[in-house]
């Protein structure tokens, strides 16, 4: 579904606004054939060239206009990430990167096709803002907003996805009411929901964990706060630390495991492997606060 | 500092005022010719135009030993010549690799090899995106940085889209396992000059004609 509603917003973009321009590695290309059709010169399909991709973009964007780029999580980052890391930040330029995959949509294709470590490789980098919508309907007003500016720019589509869309993610939204603080990020929503049932905890939700809502984080933390993240586990733990510097507080990050899981089946099935489902998440929150 | 007052013949003065412990040496003079020749000869760019949307861009891919490059554009008047002392020191804005932030007239920031090209054709494409017919893209490389494979993107990608860009390979066959039967024939479907890098009026004669389709020069000088 995300990925169906990228397709659309990014061809009204490129509709709307001649700046906008394309790049992709094959990954989605037959999706994107009307918009090419219709702006041959601002949809380029470059093949299976993920480096190329990256500085494709970087390239446009030196001559004014402003890139999205598009493949798997794996590809776009863990691949290009050289690319990223100069052919955009160290020249001081910016591009759209719209990933799918995350960390085990691609369940069934293997660690290949995953990417637990995008967000993580992004946080060695300057200046990206990190979107993690929890819903489709989040999509469409991030990439609008990302089109109408130079930074740089990540958003992680998923296969997951929450019951409902918040609109105002990109702060700290408090949906419950409790003591101790559990951050969603994301997908995390809807098991973390369910997981924290009937216990004393505030829970809220972020789709925008670059840069992390630090004020929010102050604010609501007491003296605990557990952080849920559909990438690998801890990649928030600098952010939250610094955010909470000079304040006492007890600190739990779940997320991905850097272990390799070499299973297959469903997303579903590594969210319980990882720990990442309602029971999973509910055992160690419940641990965690004793 | 006027561009048209420069001879040739002060390159050397310029080049000599390049101290500090200056890496990769030996393959700055080998590109000293070519950007000379594009600078005062085929690209349309001066100090005034420099964020000019129409201008040409030369992209230094090989951002190893920039001393001629920075020589060269001090030459221009791009940045005063006064820069060229101090290379590489806490308050210079030349490095040892060249960071377009920095420096007025330097396209991009290089200094890792292969990423030029990729960006080349991404600047040529945004060109003709927005209607710069007349806009060129050069891209200097040296033959050993095609030992990285991020080339070999862009070259395919280039020939199969007819991308009207020209890539430059300063030949000083330093590439470590060499390229058996040339370096030309790692550009199928581009347009091929092979010319004496040193030879200035050659070097013009094959960088001023415009091409319907991606151009490589390559520019042969003495053995590393």
């Amino acid at each position: 579904m995300m990925r169906d509603t990228f397709i659309t917003a990014t061809t009204g973009l490129l509709d709307d606004d001649p700046r906008t321009a394309l790049v992709l590695a094959d990954i989605s290309a037959e999706s994107f054939a009307p918009a090419r059709d219709r702006h041959p010169d601002r949809v380029l399909n470059v093949g299976i060239r993920e480096q190329l991709m990256v500085g494709v973009a970087g390239g446009l964007a030196l001559t004014g206009m402003r890139p999205f780029l598009h493949s798997y999580a794996p590809f776009a980052v863990d691949r290009a990430y050289e690319q990223l890391k100069l052919d955009l930040g160290h020249q001081d330029v910016g591009a759209v990167v719209v990933s799918i995959g995350g960390s085990y949509d691609a369940s069934a294709e293997g660690y290949t096709h995953q990417s637990p470590g995008d967000v993580a490789l992004l946080d060695t980098l300057e200046g990206w803002t990190v979107h993690v919508p929890g819903h489709h309907d989040e999509v469409p007003a991030m990439l609008r907003t990302a089109a109408r500016h130079d930074d740089r720019v990540y958003v992680r589509l998923a296969a997951q996805e929450n019951d409902r869309a918040y609109a105002d993610g990109g702060r700290l939204r408090v949906l419950r009411r409790g003591s101790p603080l559990v951050v969603a990020v994301g997908p995390m929503l809807d098991p973390v929901l369910e997981a924290t049932t009937g216990l004393d905890v505030t829970v809220a939700y972020t789709n925008t964990p670059r840069p992390l809502d630090a004020e929010g984080l102050r604010v609501l933390t007491e003296s605990e706060v557990v952080m849920v993240e559909p990438y690998l586990a801890g990649t928030s733990a600098a952010a939250v630390s610094s955010a909470l510097e000079g304040l006492p507080h007890r600190a739990m990050h779940l997320g991905v495991g850097r272990t390799e899981v070499r299973r297959y089946g469903s997303w579903r099935d590594h969210a319980r492997a990882h720990g990442l489902d309602a029971p999973g998440l509910r055992a160690s929150i419940v641990d965690f606060l004793g | 500092m006027t561009a048209t007052a420069v001879q040739p013949d002060q390159l050397g003065p310029l080049l000599s005022r390049i101290t500090g412990d200056q890496k990769h040496a030996p393959s700055a003079h080998s590109t000293l010719d070519v950007l000379w020749v594009l600078y005062d000869r085929v690209l349309r760019i001066t100090p005034a135009t420099v964020d000019a949307p129409d201008r040409d861009r030369f992209l230094l891919s090989k951002g190893h030993g920039p001393a001629a490059y920075y020589a060269v554009l001090a030459a221009k008047g791009f940045f005063p010549e006064q820069w060229l002392d101090g290379l590489g020191g806490w308050d210079s804005p030349l490095g040892h690799h060249p960071d377009r932030v920095r420096i007025p007239g330097v396209e991009i920031g290089t200094g890792s090899l292969g990423h030029g090209l990729g960006l080349g054709v991404g600047v040529a494409l945004g060109l003709r995106a927005q209607g710069f017919s007349r806009t060129r893209t050069f891209v200097l490389l040296g033959d050993a940085e095609l030992d990285e494979g991020s080339n070999h993107e862009a070259i395919a990608y280039a020939a199969a889209t007819r991308l009207p860009i020209t890539a430059i390979v300063v030949d000083n066959r330093s590439s470590t396992h060499g390229w058996p039967g040339g370096i030309a024939a790692r550009f199928p479907g581009w347009d091929v000059s092979v010319v004496d890098g040193h030879d200035r009026d050659r070097l013009e004669r094959a960088l001023e004609p415009r091409h319907d389709r991606p151009n490589l020069v390559v520019a042969e000088v003495e053995p590393k």
